[in-house]
């Protein structure tokens, strides 16, 4: 065999591998959706929706009390996540640029992206749980707002930079001061950008888990006091489906199911903000 | 009028980013604070001691340091090739009309929140760990190609992107000189790209550690040392998941709070080095 011959052996075998490797994990993604449509469409009826959370064995059961839950943990942490993540946002690219301060300040936010969302649970635990004395909705959606923050905080950035800084000039010329130029001219050109990075940030938090478990902990029955433990759709599906009674399970999977079109979607509509700006 | 409001603008903004530093001392105050009471009674061993009984007030964080460190390198180990086997397909070999779906489902794959990843675990795979390697299937085992399930898109998706870095030219001249696709992979694509490489997967390494969800679902929390991949581990994060509500004495609460500390300084540490040492470059693209 020449040297030639080898070398084309050798790659066909590499090439056919790595097809491999993207078959497997294109594999694995439908298998968990197919899972996930199977047991979830199943699952799916009306009560689903309109009852609350039942002891098992129980025919009507529902989700209604972990889907409002989800619903007032993630809006407020977004409510309180997405402004200051903006605010703080501008400071870096508008303010900051390439300071010291602003450098160290991506520097950390990059950092805390990745931070284990577990241990952010056990740091509200302990400022916000504990001096309450209990567990609560509120305390749930301070969690998610720190993990939000970063996110938003980026991306905001990375986005006003891109708008040119000639738009910036030409209405410094004209007289504006440093913030209307902000507000009327840098955010309406990066709208798009910062409307995905928003989409991507609740959809982040939105399936995060682990931070709820000893924040907002988790009721069986519908509550909508932010003052009091409060059902997530995550903590939900983990306790039913972790349980041994056959209907739970099916209760987990349809909440498996909501929520994971839920942030599907939005991943979704936000890679289509992106492109149709990329287009433009 | 409007220099007050461009002040306030400018003071409000800094203070709001100077806060997410201020955030980030906090967090490790708090847990410092917490884990005073741990620290002191158990100093050092609570490192290397293997023994968790919460009913003896005794904790020993050596079983949980070691189902992290054993199911995270099983993870990296089944990712790793698989990852750059993915990478390769989407930036070298897929046909252009097939890049771009099969590109974004990779990245929808890691969309999913990881609460059903450890879902599909339970009622998926145990069953398939237990038929063929037998056990309960509840295992280091199951958790390892879970999280590797798990952190396999973001690999291939940031792997894919600095390769997709290698200027054309460069791959031009090596197929002019004759090279197969293989060649130019490994001659001048993975050198080119290697920094962003390493780095990308140092930073799923950092993740799988903090990975919470999809490993607690099918770990099985037991704090045992075993060497039998097939038996129930527990790791920090599982450890964390499972016990943090049930801690009912001073000293249990704040040796959960060590773990949660040394958990954090741990993946600080790790994502610290892939960004400063391998994927520094980005910042000035």
């Amino acid at each position: 065999m020449t040297h030639t011959q080898k070398r084309i052996i050798v790659n066909n075998i590499v090439m056919f591998l790595s097809t491999m490797s993207a078959v497997i994990g294109i594999g694995f993604l439908f298998w968990i959706l197919s899972v996930l449509i199977l047991n979830g469409v199943d699952a799916l009826s009306w009560s689903i929706f309109s009852q609350e959370g039942a002891p098992p064995g129980y025919e009507d059961s529902g989700l209604k009390h972990a889907l409002i839950g989800q619903l007032m943990i993630v809006s407020i942490a977004t409510f309180i996540g997405v402004p200051l993540g903006i605010l703080a946002g501008t400071y870096l690219s508008e303010y900051g640029q390439k300071s010291k301060l602003a450098e160290t300040i991506r520097d950390i936010s990059d950092i805390m992206m990745s931070a284990p969302s577990i241990v952010i649970g056990a740091f509200v635990y302990a400022i916000v749980v504990v001096p309450m004395g209990h567990f609560s909705g509120w305390a749930g959606s301070v969690a998610l707002t720190i993990i939000m923050l970063p996110i938003i905080l980026r991306t905001t950035d990375d986005m006003l930079q891109l708008v040119p800084s000639t738009l910036r000039e030409a209405a410094f010329a004209l007289g504006a001061p440093k913030y209307k130029v902000i507000i009327q001219v840098v955010y309406r050109g990066a709208k798009a950008g910062i409307l995905t990075g928003v989409l991507l940030g609740v959809a982040r938090v939105a399936g995060e888990t682990a931070p709820l478990l000893f924040t907002s902990f988790n009721d069986n029955f519908l509550n909508t006091d932010m003052n009091e433990p409060m059902a997530s759709l995550t903590v939900t599906m983990y306790n039913y489906a972790t349980s041994p009674y056959e209907d739970w399970q099916k209760l987990g999977w349809a909440a498996a199911f909501i929520l994971s079109m839920f942030i599907l979607s939005l991943n979704i509509i936000g890679r289509l903000f992106l492109l149709k700006k990329k287009g433009k | 009028m409007s220099i007050i409001i461009d002040k306030l603008f400018a003071h409000v903004s800094k203070f709001i980013a100077i806060a997410i530093l201020l955030l980030v001392a906090w967090i490790f105050t708090v847990l410092l604070q917490n884990s005073m009471a741990s620290i002191e009674a158990f100093g050092f061993d609570f490192i290397t001691e293997s023994k968790w009984a919460p009913n003896l007030e005794k904790f020993g964080a050596l079983p949980a340091i070691y189902g992290s460190v054993v199911s995270t390198f099983l993870a990296m180990i089944l990712a790793v090739p698989l990852a750059i086997g993915v990478a390769i397909f989407l930036s070298e070999l897929a046909p252009a009309r097939l890049k771009s779906p099969v590109g974004v489902s990779i990245e929808l794959l890691a969309a999913i929140p990881s609460v059903i990843y450890g879902m599909w675990g339970l009622f998926y795979f145990v069953p398939i760990v237990r038929d063929i390697f037998g056990g309960i299937g509840i295992s280091m085992l199951t958790a390892g190609i879970v999280l590797s399930i798990m952190i396999l898109p973001f690999m291939a998706a940031v792997t894919r992107d600095a390769m997709n870095t290698t200027p054309d030219i460069l791959k031009e001249s090596a197929y002019a000189l004759g090279g197969t696709k293989w060649d130019v992979i490994k001659d001048i694509i993975i050198p080119y790209a290697k920094a962003g490489i390493i780095g990308s997967f140092i930073l799923a390494l950092g993740r799988a550690i903090g990975e919470t969800m999809a490993v607690t679902f099918v770990m099985g929390n037991v704090h045992k040392i075993s060497t039998d991949l097939t038996a129930p581990a527990t790791s920090i994060p599982v450890t964390l998941a499972n016990e943090f509500t049930e801690a009912d004495t001073e000293l249990y609460y704040s040796s959960l709070f060590e773990l949660s500390l040394m958990l954090l300084v741990i993946s600080f540490t790790i994502i610290s080095i892939a960004k400063f040492y391998f994927l520094r470059r980005k910042r000035t693209a």
